[in-house]
């Protein structure tokens, strides 16, 4: 070979196969979707091209006598702590390409994580302690504007009588939610299992904004059904098949950007539901090209709220940015019900690299910042608060509604759930898991019920240990800890920090 | 038989007037006359059927949003916003409109006598049988059909107030992925997107042309034979996967 390319050879991840376990059965060929194993004729035995490999693990996982290992692979340049090794594949590639980089799943890169600089407070001696197993403890949650304040008449029984007219509410069993995930990003599987299961443990998922299969609209009561840039699938029916409408303007892993759904991903199921031609992009402008102001957006607000007749909330999404408390200010001003936050450890199906790892701020501090915001201005009963971005378990959770959230948005969590390894090459249509794809050989390695239990699995499992904290915390309902940021203490944080998560450090 | 249903919408505030809307069609109306309109927003907004709307004086924003199947007629100019993402149905404007007419529009029709805003029929998208077509008679502003997916749109530059501009802004078609742009007379490369270029007409684009004309013609009681009496040019997108090639696997 007269030329080879130094990235040939220098890869993520080498593909060990132990030659006394292997029995050739062939396995991981069929398994690895990137054709990372194959079967070599000539030598009569199974090889791998590391090259291909993206260290999904799903051959590891399969391999019937665990054969197969599969490593970083250990090459080792000269140390550099300003040219980390990503960089230099990142320029081979794109010296090879002039391309984009392109990326998958939220931003792996070491940006603070104030979740793990947050402690949690308990009852010692002076109150006690709850224990949830034994007292009721109360997670029920209602998104949406609550009135200034409440009037009541007489009513001819004699007793009160709520007069004041209640805006519409989102009533969920747990102050969480699955996030939105379109038809197309993930398989039709996964989406049955999302509104299976947000059906049967009574709260919501979000279609994403690829529409809404008419086979789904039978969980249209935990249904929030989004309307994003390019208004893939949506129409009358649609905006009044869920118990919310949400708007995307923006989301943590692309602040800013728009979407390209590539035309692999577009099959029939799905170009019948977005309703747009088989085999051929489906951009997102960058914005909604009717929205370029504060007014502008409490226009689309109101005009989804005159095409459901006020029947449902109205949640405006977000991406946590530098502006973050302000914007959401002006939001709640606009008169949306809801405003959700994605800060930038969010999760995507496809977004380019130097969006996602450098642009946006992470969710923990955008989130103090718009509650205090809001209530500085006296406007946090107008909207809800829900916080979304990298809610890794319940105490991410517990920490979150402490910090001003009502509810946290789930999604990553979700997929990891569901058997997703954080490979994060979603974009390519490969899936090899059967999550990040339409391919119906790939697709049907999701079952939809297993899927749907280990959902309910995993709520169950944080509403357990939600429970635990509070009680432990002398709580017997999450309404006691929103925004009770005296439970929670820092660890580590610098003054700056701790002003704006309106927290004291530990031991004060 | 259709029945009328007349109400006098002068210094009713949107909410109130919609709500009377909603109503007079639950109770079977089929023909609804709204006089002295004087901004309303929202008329017609994601309205369903075979309904007729006549609109007497200035609609406000996001007339006719997410409608599918009624006929809205108006008789002076509309604001912003009309027909957003619109479904199905006609909005006929005897006047100019504003910014932003038939965003993400995905099928129906939209007829406008006279100039129009900037971007409009961003992100018009055909589905199936449903063909989003938008005709208007003026002049348009910046970002015609920018990201256009499907349809058509017929621009005609004859009846405009702005006598010194180009019939079309900048950016005309930019990012277009599908559909069809058709312009009367000629338009400037200047104004045309990135990778676009204006083309003849071919018999098959001629035969949309005049169809659609006549009934733009009928509906605005215009002269067709005098519209169709020019030459047209159609922009059409140079690929359906415009941005194919931008990324590589990180």
């Amino acid at each position: 070979m007269l030329f080879q390319p130094i990235n040939r050879n220098y890869h993520d991840f080498s593909i060990v196969r132990d030659k006394d376990l292997c029995i050739n059965c062939k396995v991981c060929v069929r398994q690895c979707s990137y054709e990372a194993h194959y079967w070599d004729e000539a030598r009569q035995r199974v090889m791998a091209d590391s090259s291909k490999c993206v260290g999904c693990h799903r051959c590891e996982a399969l391999c019937p006598t665990s054969a197969i290992l599969i490593q970083k692979k250990h090459s080792d340049f000269r140390e550099n702590a300003l040219w980390r090794p990503q960089f230099l594949k990142y320029i081979y590639k794109q010296a090879d390409s002039g391309g984009v980089l392109l990326t998958g799943m939220g931003s792996p890169v070491n940006i603070p994580i104030y979740w793990d600089r947050l402690l949690l407070d308990a009852s010692q001696v002076t109150n006690p302690s709850i224990d949830p197993l034994r007292e009721p403890m109360e997670l029920k949650t209602f998104l949406g504007a609550k009135p200034q304040k409440l009037e009541f008449t007489k009513g001819k029984d004699g007793n009160p009588k709520l007069k004041t007219k209640l805006a519409p509410q989102l009533e969920l069993n747990y102050p969480l939610m699955f996030s939105a995930m379109s038809f197309g990003s993930i398989n039709f599987n996964l989406h049955i299992a999302m509104a299976r299961a947000a059906t049967e443990l009574g709260i919501c998922y979000n279609t994403g904004e690829g529409g809404l299969h008419k086979s789904l609209y039978k969980y249209g009561k935990n249904t929030i059904v989004q309307v994003a840039s390019g208004r893939f699938g949506v129409h009358r029916d649609f905006l009044n098949a869920g118990a919310a409408i949400e708007i995307k303007i923006g989301q943590g892993a692309k602040p800013g950007i728009g979407g390209h759904l590539p035309g692999e991903k577009i099959n029939a199921m799905v170009s019948q539901t977005r309703m747009v031609p088989l085999g051929s992009d489906a951009i997102s402008p960058a914005p909604h090209h009717d929205i370029y102001s504060i007014e502008d957006l409490g226009q689309l607000i109101f005009a989804l709220k005159e095409a459901s007749e006020y029947r449902v909330p109205v949640s405006v999404k977000i991406a946590a940015v530098h502006n973050v408390a302000a914007i959401a200010s002006g939001i709640a001003r606009a008169g949306a019900d809801i405003v959700a936050i994605d800060g930038v450890r969010g999760g995507t199906g496809a977004a380019p690299g130097m969006i996602r790892d450098n642009v946006g701020i992470p969710i923990e501090l955008a989130l103090a910042a718009v509650d205090q915001r809001l209530r500085d201005e006296g406007i946090r009963n107008r909207v809800s608060i829900v916080a979304a971005g990298g809610i890794r378990c319940s105490a991410d959770l517990v920490k979150a509604i402490a910090l001003g959230a009502d509810a946290c948005y789930i999604a990553t969590s979700v997929l990891i759930a569901v058997g997703c390894t954080l490979c994060a090459k979603c974009y390519t249509g490969k899936c090899p898991w059967g999550i990040a794809t339409n391919d119906a050989r790939l697709a049907k390695r999701q079952n939809p019920e297993v899927a749907a239990q280990k959902m309910i699995n995993l709520v169950h499992a944080w509403g357990h240990e939600v429970e635990e904290m509070l009680g432990g915390m002398g709580l017997n309902s999450i309404e006691s800890l929103r925004g009770n940021r005296d439970k929670l203490r820092a660890v580590g944080l610098s003054e700056t920090e701790m002003e704006i998560l309106g927290v004291k450090h530990a031991g004060r | 038989m259709a029945k009328t249903f007349t109400l006098d919408a002068g210094g009713i505030y949107y909410r109130q007037l919609n709500e009377q809307i909603r109503e007079a069609v639950a109770n079977g109306a089929t023909h609804i006359v709204l006089n002295n309109v004087n901004g309303q927003r929202y008329i017609a907004d994601a309205m369903d059927g075979d309904i007729t709307v006549e609109v007497n004086g200035v609609p406000g924003q996001d007339l006719g949003a997410f409608m599918r199947g009624p006929k809205v007629v108006v008789k002076a100019n509309a604001q912003d916003g009309v027909g957003n993402t619109m479904d199905d149905g006609l909005i006929v404007i005897d006047g100019l409109a504003g910014d932003v007419v038939g965003y993400a529009m995905r099928g129906g029709k939209i007829f406008i006598k006279g100039d129009v805003g900037y971007r409009v029929g961003i992100h018009m998208k055909a589905y199936m049988e449903k063909l989003p077509t938008i005709v208007i008679g003026g002049k348009a502003g910046d970002f015609l059909g920018e990201y256009m997916a499907g349809g058509i749109l017929l621009l005609l530059g004859m009846f405009s107030d702005k006598l010194t501009e180009p019939i079309a802004g900048r950016s005309l078609g930019t990012g277009m992925h599908g559909g069809v742009i058709y312009v009367r007379g000629e338009v400037p490369a200047e104004q045309i997107g990135p990778g676009l270029s204006a083309q003849p007409v071919d018999d098959d684009d001629k035969a949309v042309i005049a169809g659609l004309v006549k009934e733009y013609a009928k509906e605005l009681g215009l002269d067709a034979k005098k519209i169709l009496a020019a030459d047209f040019v159609k922009i059409k997108p140079f690929s359906h996967r415009p941005y194919g090639k931008l990324y590589v696997p990180a």
